[in-house]
């Protein structure tokens, strides 16, 4: 286990920032009452992710997550609560039981974790990866080569996945 | 370095769990599923950076992963729509015919 001395390099402050906006967001997303600040917080903690991404030098998955996830599926979500939920207020839940136990169960969870990553000692044989050059490169070359099949298996279950999603929703003929 | 981002994955995916099994509203139980899709992707491209064999399979994995969470957000908001329709609620305990 490290000690507790803190060397605060540029990462170092960048985490934390990153950090702190991403739990926020994840906090406020279990808090708030109405529907549509829970997405907006949902974002942040998606825009933090991508920020998060970079600190660790990986530029496209920074942007493939921007894009997506706070662009995409944050859509689709207030989508899903305009086709949904009218009056878009989260009631508050006359079950306290099993909250409490969600929330045990969550904080034992974290425990365990916790307990294992500082138990774990992780020793690289090789430097931290410098993927900051031409990463994007990097990836389509790899993604071509090395996992070409898996790439054209993702293509094949996006598009059955979204014909299947508009079969699904489409409105039911008379 | 590698046990910070490892920790926050373990907050990140504890806040979606708990989300996930407490809410619900079924949009709310999506979106905390989401939340821990992120903690997982996070983790791979920890890893790819400061692992044991740093390289860049943890962040094309972390792609597909990405990918794999879209397709599963679109169906999953269909058969909501789906359901709202039938049924006229989205809450989670409500849909129970499978159980009956």
């Amino acid at each position: 286990m490290s000690g507790f001395y803190i060397n605060w390099s540029g990462e170092l402050v960048a985490f934390f920032a990153f950090a702190v906006i991403m739990i926020v967001g994840a906090v406020l997303m279990l808090t708030l009452t109405k529907v549509v600040h829970m997405v907006v917080s949902l974002a942040a903690v998606f825009l933090g992710l991508g920020g998060m991404f970079v600190v660790l030098e990986a530029e496209f998955v920074a942007f493939v997550q921007v894009l997506i996830y706070a662009g995409a599926i944050t859509i689709l979500m207030i989508f899903g609560i305009m086709m949904t939920h009218h009056q878009a207020v989260q009631h508050e839940p006359a079950r306290p039981v099993h909250e409490i136990v969600s929330a045990v169960a969550s904080i034992l969870l974290f425990g365990i974790l916790f307990y294992a990553i500082r138990t774990t000692e992780f020793e690289p044989s090789a430097p931290p990866l410098q993927a900051g050059v031409d990463n994007a490169m990097e990836i389509g070359k790899q993604l071509y080569t090395q996992h070409v099949i898996p790439f054209e298996l993702v293509s094949v279950l996006l598009t059955v996945a979204f014909i299947g999603a508009i079969v699904i929703a489409k409105k039911e003929a008379e | 370095m590698l046990s910070s981002y490892l920790t926050m994955a373990a907050i990140l995916f504890c806040i979606g769990l708990y989300g996930a099994l407490s809410k619900r509203n079924a949009v709310i139980v999506l979106m905390s599923v989401e939340l821990m899709l992120n903690a997982v992707n996070l983790n791979l491209v920890a890893f790819s950076k400061y692992g044991v064999l740093p390289s860049l399979t943890g962040q094309i994995f972390s792609l597909f992963t990405i990918s794999v969470a879209a397709a599963e957000v679109a169906v999953g908001v269909a058969i909501l729509i789906a359901l709202f329709r039938a049924r006229g609620v989205v809450n989670v305990d409500e849909f129970n015919e499978m159980r009956r």
